[in-house]
């Protein structure tokens, strides 16, 4: 099922959790809504589910206006980030509880809810679990039954709030391939919603990067990653190297010296230069236009060496990749440039 | 499990040999005196123990055990002739049935009220609360004369009611509203707790599953508070059988009409009837056994929820 969200706004008293959002996903998608806590990411999460209203703008599935439904005619699975499962309920009967609570016309028979419940619970690979209770599951198999659980009601539409926030990291990988298979299997449209630029970055199809109750980019984890559009999305995913800049004349100063680096078109005035560690290259001889700094650590073990630079007046320490080839002691002074960066004027 | 830290022995620490005897000292392993934290003198213990037992026995047992006896100090015959006494059963009638209706008036309020205190974020609701408590800390005489003041002849509404001929003090309507006014915390003081702790998601989760409001109430939100649910409503009609005070206000001691089970034994204690007073008693302290009873069960379930 095909969603659009347009200008989506939400306000809790004076924070404005969400502000004019537009957000397209795309039938048998599997999204990631990331970004850090307060960035709105579940309230739009839970507005789509029709667990939230919006202040203002639209929500259609196939475009279909979906806010004049409620939750349950919405047809959308809802996985909770602490699963939310009926506590007084066995495995069995929490997956079950969407099929009967049906309107009677609808209602599968109880052969049929059993055959249906089965089949899940062998699909979340947890069958020898029907009897138990939720407290007597771990989080992983929690997890793996509430989303069985969303799942009975054949959703147009699945949604994960933070899925693997509360397991372990071991757990936490299992889980994020398990569920990847599973979405190939089945091509259900699926939005997630997660604040681990990793997790988003190795199961989505997609990722939608918020803060502040806004969309800062979307894309393939490759175009985020690698062509970050705004600072945010630079700094929030990946490593990121941060230089106080200035441009003057298309041309790039750090602390009253060119750098030799082109401003990319940045107006004059402040900015910040972004890179990744690895795109620091260490030229191999003295150049007056460089960033010149003093090795003051060197760390890390096996093919990856990563060294500490302090850049000219030992204010700005940064981190970078030196290859093992390359001789470095401390004290030793460098010369580097940037094989890629970015420039974002600063905000002031 | 810090009784287990209690009574765990502290060791003496050995006094420290200089180096070169350690070896040696360690050989013939002397046995360290044990200081048990819990290790009183033994009179202590029985001291504290009998003024307990003592104080149970003077304050509960012997009371229980009197009313036991002169209830039945002229034979059974005439225990179970004063239990059938008319007056005596009109007055376990109107007891049961105020208890009933208060018991469930201050459930369904207490399930809302809980509610919209444990669910939903609304001006006023620290003032809500303290009210909610207000029945325990006001004298029940007090809650008793309110409605005297608001439905009595000389009341802001007695006049009204009177006219259209609907009596409300010194009936059964004045019965209720003073029994329910009296034992409202009971369930929602059990309720707020629990359900703030279990917030709304598991509700959500109905919702999304199709479910409508009434099936969700009924099949998430009711099952998973209903030890505690149960527990209230114990004390509240254990309270609401046994009221003495508010309902002394409004009931205006009509025998065989308006009195219930602890104003009957009231009237029948002042009118020298000593043993039918006895007798009455004892229903109401068989009540208190068996509510203690059913706590107990119930604990034991709300300790495994």
């Amino acid at each position: 099922m095909k969603i659009s969200a347009t200008d989506v706004s939400k306000r809790f008293g004076t924070f404005a959790a969400l502000d004019r959002v537009n957000l397209e996903v795309r039938s048998g998608e599997l999204l990631a809504l990331l970004g850090p806590s307060g960035s709105g990411k579940t309230t739009l999460l839970r507005i789509i589910a029709g667990l939230d209203w919006p202040d203002e703008g639209q929500i259609l599935f196939d475009g279909e206006d979906a806010l004049k439904r409620s939750a349950g005619e919405r047809h959308v699975g809802f996985v909770f980030q602490h699963y939310a499962l009926f506590r007084h309920m066995t495995v069995f009967e929490n997956i079950a509880f969407g099929l009967r609570v049906k309107p009677r016309h609808q209602r599968p028979s109880e052969e049929e809810i059993r055959a249906r419940v089965q089949k899940l619970l062998g699909l979340v690979q947890l069958g020898w679990l029907a009897d138990r209770y939720p407290n007597q599951l771990s989080g992983g198999q929690r997890q793996r039954i509430a989303l069985a659980r969303a799942l009975a009601i054949e959703p147009r539409l699945l949604l994960l709030d933070e899925p693997f926030g509360a397991l372990d990291a071991k757990v936490r990988k299992e889980l994020r391939r398990w569920l990847r298979e599973l979405h190939s299997e089945m091509h259900v449209t699926s939005i997630f919603v997660t604040h681990d630029q990793e997790e988003a970055m190795e199961v989505a199809d997609r990722v939608v990067v918020m803060d502040k109750g806004r969309i800062e980019q979307s894309g393939t984890p490759q175009q985020v990653y690698e062509e970050p559009r705004t600072a945010f999305v630079h700094e929030f995913i990946g490593e990121s190297i941060m230089l106080p800049v200035v441009v003057l004349n298309n041309a790039v100063h750090f602390e009253g010296r060119s750098v030799g680096l082109d401003a990319q078109g940045a107006p004059d005035g402040i900015a910040t230069l972004f890179t990744r560690p690895f795109n620091m290259t260490i030229l191999p001889d003295a150049e007056p236009d460089s960033l010149r700094g003093e090795v003051r650590g060197i760390h890390g073990i096996g093919p990856a060496r990563r060294i500490d630079v302090a850049l000219g007046g030992a204010q700005t320490v940064i981190e970078v990749d030196a290859p093992r080839s390359k001789h470095c002691a401390i004290g030793q002074v460098l010369h580097l440039r940037p094989a890629q960066y970015r420039l974002f004027p600063s905000e002031i | 499990m810090s009784a287990v830290q209690i009574t765990a022995p502290i060791k003496a620490e050995p006094k420290l040999a200089p180096l070169s005897a350690r070896g040696a000292a360690q050989a013939p392993a002397t046995p360290l005196r044990r200081i048990d934290a819990r290790a009183d003198a033994p009179w202590v213990r029985f001291v504290v123990v009998a003024i307990a037992v003592g104080f149970m026995s003077l304050f509960i047992v012997l009371p229980l055990a009197c009313v036991l006896t002169e209830a039945l100090a002229k034979g059974a015959a005439a225990y179970f002739a004063a239990l059938t006494d008319p007056d005596t059963l009109a007055a376990i009638r109107l007891t049961l049935l105020a208890a009933a209706i208060s018991v469930i008036a201050n459930m369904i309020f207490g399930i809302i009220a809980s509610w919209a205190i444990a669910k939903f974020e609304f001006r006023g609701k620290n003032l809500l609360i303290t009210l909610i408590e207000l029945p325990f800390s006001v004298s029940p005489v007090i809650a008793g004369l309110v409605f005297v003041l608001l439905f009595g002849l000389q009341g802001y509404f007695g006049a009204w009611f009177l006219a259209h001929h609907v009596k409300i003090i010194f009936a059964l309507p004045s019965i209720a509203l003073a029994t329910i006014f009296v034992t409202f915390p009971f369930v929602v003081r059990e309720l707020i707790p629990l359900m703030q702790e279990q917030g709304t998601e598991e509700e959500e989760a109905a919702l999304s599953l199709g479910a409508s409001g009434l099936t969700t109430f009924f099949r998430v939100t009711l099952p998973n508070i209903k030890w505690a649910l149960l527990y209230g409503v114990l004390l509240c009609n254990a309270r609401a059988m046994g009221e003495f005070g508010a309902v002394s206000v409004v009931s205006g001691h009509i025998r065989g009409q308006t009195l219930t089970m602890p104003l009957q034994v009231e009237a029948l204690y002042d009118g020298y009837q000593i043993a039918a007073a006895f007798a009455v008693a004892s229903l109401l302290a068989l009540l208190a056994i068996v509510t203690l009873v059913i706590k107990v069960v119930l604990e034991a379930r709300l300790q495994q929820e």
